[in-house]
């Protein structure tokens, strides 16, 4: 995947772009504005990652002029400001995802990987991750033979965890997609709506499908492969 | 600046000084026009009875001849305080009559002139006959009579002429004295004025200074001044209050933020000195990113509230508080279950609030993190019913209640009203994980959307109860 890091702040993104190689991504890096335009509009990139506050030319004007110019590259909004009127802004100026600072790496990482995936995703009907299957329009779960009830928000979590198979997937993108919150719930309480998920399917089954990922999150992929 | 200087210089003064200068010159006007008028009035008056007794002396002439005339014009003359008569020949040689000493070619030119003349019974001046003071001005008529003879009827003008210089005089004196006055009240008026704003300028001096806590001068007579220092002094006041919350705000934004800061150097430090393999060290940094975690939470609970203080709502609409209810409700449940208790959820009623949806959301999540971190769960071997925790939603007149009641320890009368002002926190609830800021950020949420947030005691445990105004289309906006 081809990164292109616009941010000013030098160390943070030489920071980045050493941790995205050490991931295995190629990341490049522009430190204003107006050089992040000319190296976004070569089109070369999988998903730009635009720090909203830039010399020259703000993150938002920038998605804007990229969007107004047909170049619809996934953009990742970075920002020191948090609220959520400030994410809507981002978000409608043309930026797919919105993450403040201070923000960890593997949660930017995640993000990036979703983005990077929704990109050529195609809405299936029926998802399956092993013999895991959701179907989207009858709302039935079954794994295996046997049918699973979920409850309505249940079925919304395994839908976006299946939607999102073999990618690490954050609490807190869970707790925005999911639920629709942006704010911090202090308790995690996510972790206990995953441990019940788990327990209803995969407990019985020797191949868990839902995994933690230490210190990021969540991510539901078929064992056996 | 002279002290005099000071008192011209000021707004009164100049006003003064303009009212001062229009009074005048009104009063100048009025009086130079009653002058006028009636100067011109005498006037009038004496050409009507010059024109009259000509008209009779005319008539007598024509049934008597210059000898009745002359008869008739002494008999008048002699009169005390008689008109001006003269009676002469062609040649200007005095018949009869009360005037002499007029100025030649008077008599040659018949109709109106005005003229020196003397009285014939006035003594002759002793030395200097040409003194004007014994010459008299005179209003008067010549008229030619038949037969070559002339009359000169007139009036006396000294009259006419006191009267004017009299009314002029009163002028120029009631001038002087309304300058006078008027300037000499200007002054004290000034002066008295000044004396009080000085005395503001002096502690608004001092209050730039630092000592918030002086307050205007206020004299109590209710006056404009008066009114201008009370509605400074209110100013003050709530400048005071401000800087006082700011100062509490700062204070406890060290504390909570230097508080973990310092920890988390001490636990480095601590790793630097201390660990050996890579395991300590991995574990000292995994310990860091949880600590710089909670550094970050407690940051951004605190801008949250600064920002809900300062009145900045972000996304306002229409949402059903009910809802929200059954969603935080839902997004706790499997926690508290965890934990061993029951969260129940009372809100079948919809209940509209406008507002941030947000910040509502997470306000009751705050209350209901709390609740649940609160409540012990009881001995399950004492065969105890679990305990419960409620989010009731009511529709209470104009007033939508959000409340949560659990039965933890909750918190003592006397601590629950500091418990809810902004940023401060109870020394207890710091041995508890989290930000410990959910019941500053609740209430200040309240707040910001024109409600409140109370606590009450549950018998036993906390009750904690969002009141927000009840929102919604058919609700005039307030």
């Amino acid at each position: 995947m081809r990164l292109l890091i616009i941010e000013d702040d030098r160390d943070a993104a030489d920071y980045l772009v050493k941790a995205f190689r050490e991931v295995g991504h190629i990341a490049d890096s522009a430190s204003d504005g107006e050089d992040g335009l000319a190296m976004a509009l070569d089109g070369q990139y999988d998903v730009l990652i635009v720090d909203r506050m830039l010399p020259k030319r703000d993150g938002l004007s920038l998605i804007g002029t990229l969007r107004t110019k047909g170049i619809a590259t996934p953009a990742l909004i970075l920002s020191a400001l948090g609220q959520v009127d400030d994410r809507v802004k981002g978000l409608r100026a043309g930026g797919d995802d919105y993450l403040p600072k201070p923000y960890s790496f593997s949660e930017l990482l995640a993000r990036i990987e979703v983005l990077a995936r929704r990109r050529g995703g195609r809405e299936e009907t029926v998802l399956r991750v092993g013999d895991l299957e959701l179907d989207r329009l009858s709302h039935e779960v079954r794994r295996g033979t046997e049918e699973i009830t979920l409850q309505p928000r249940e079925f919304r979590l395994l839908e976006y965890l299946m939607k999102h198979a073999g990618q690490v997937v954050t609490r807190t993108m869970l707790l925005e997609n999911v639920w629709d919150y942006h704010f911090d719930p202090q308790t995690n309480v996510i972790d206990v709506h995953i441990s019940r998920l788990r327990s209803k399917i995969d407990k019985g089954f020797s191949q868990p499908l839902l995994h933690t990922v230490r210190g990021a999150g969540y991510m539901i992929r078929d064992g056996a492969r | 600046m002279t002290a005099l200087g000071k008192v011209f210089r000021t707004t009164t003064f100049k006003l003064t000084l303009v009212y001062l200068t229009v009074f005048a010159l009104f009063a100048a006007f009025l009086l130079g026009y009653f002058a006028l008028n009636t100067r011109r009035l005498i006037t009038e008056q004496i050409t009507e009875t010059v024109d009259a007794e000509i008209t009779g002396l005319s008539e007598q002439y024509r049934q008597g001849g210059i000898r009745r005339l002359v008869v008739v014009v002494d008999a008048r003359a002699r009169r005390p305080g008689s008109s001006l008569y003269l009676v002469t020949t062609f040649n200007g040689e005095a018949l009869a009559g009360n005037v002499t000493a007029l100025p030649p070619g008077v008599l040659d030119n018949p109709g109106w002139t005005e003229t020196t003349y003397r009285r014939l019974d006035e003594a002759e001046p002793p030395e200097h006959p040409e003194r004007p003071e014994h010459e008299h001005l005179a209003l008067a008529r010549v008229f030619q009579l038949p037969g070559g003879f002339r009359l000169l009827v007139g009036r006396d003008l000294d009259e006419r002429e006191r009267l004017y210089h009299i009314v002029v005089d009163a002028g120029r004196w009631s001038i002087a004295i309304v300058l006078v006055l008027g300037l000499a009240g200007g002054l004290f008026v000034t002066r008295r004025v000044l004396r009080r704003v000085d005395a503001m300028t002096e502690t608004t001096r001092s209050i730039m200074a630092g000592d918030l806590g002086e307050r205007l001068p206020v004299a109590g007579t209710g006056d404009e001044i008066d009114r201008l220092a009370e509605n400074l002094n209110a100013m003050l006041e709530r400048i005071e209050a401000l800087m006082r919350g700011l100062k509490e705000v700062s204070d406890n934004i060290a504390h909570d933020l230097k508080t973990p800061l310092t920890r988390l150097r001490n636990r480095t430090e601590q790793a630097l000195r201390t660990a050996h393999s890579e395991p300590e060290f991995r574990a000292a940094l995994e310990a860091t990113i949880e600590e710089s975690d909670g550094l970050i939470a407690t940051f951004n609970a605190l801008l949250m509230i600064a920002r809900a203080e300062s009145g900045q709502f972000g996304d306002v609409r229409e949402f059903d508080a009910a809802e929200i209810a059954n969603d935080i409700g839902e997004l706790y449940e499997p926690l508290a279950e965890e934990k061993g208790i029951v969260l129940k959820v009372e809100a079948s009623e919809a209940a509209p609030v406008n507002g941030n949806r947000e910040l509502v959301s997470q306000a009751l999540a705050n209350l209901v993190d709390n609740a649940i971190k609160y409540t012990e769960p009881v001995d399950k071997a004492a065969n105890g019913a679990m305990p419960e925790i409620v989010v009731r939603v009511l529709n209470a007149g104009d007033r939508i209640l959000l409340s949560v009641s659990d039965s933890g320890p909750g918190i003592p009368e006397a601590d629950r009203s500091r418990a809810v002002e902004r940023f401060v926190r109870l020394e207890q609830s710091r041995s508890k994980p989290g930000s410990g800021l959910g019941l500053s950020l609740a209430s200040a949420v309240a707040r910001l959307h024109g409600g409140e947030l109370t606590l009450e005691d549950n018998h036993p445990g906390l009750k904690s109860v969002i009141a927000l105004p009840r929102g919604g289309p058919v609700q005039s906006v307030g």
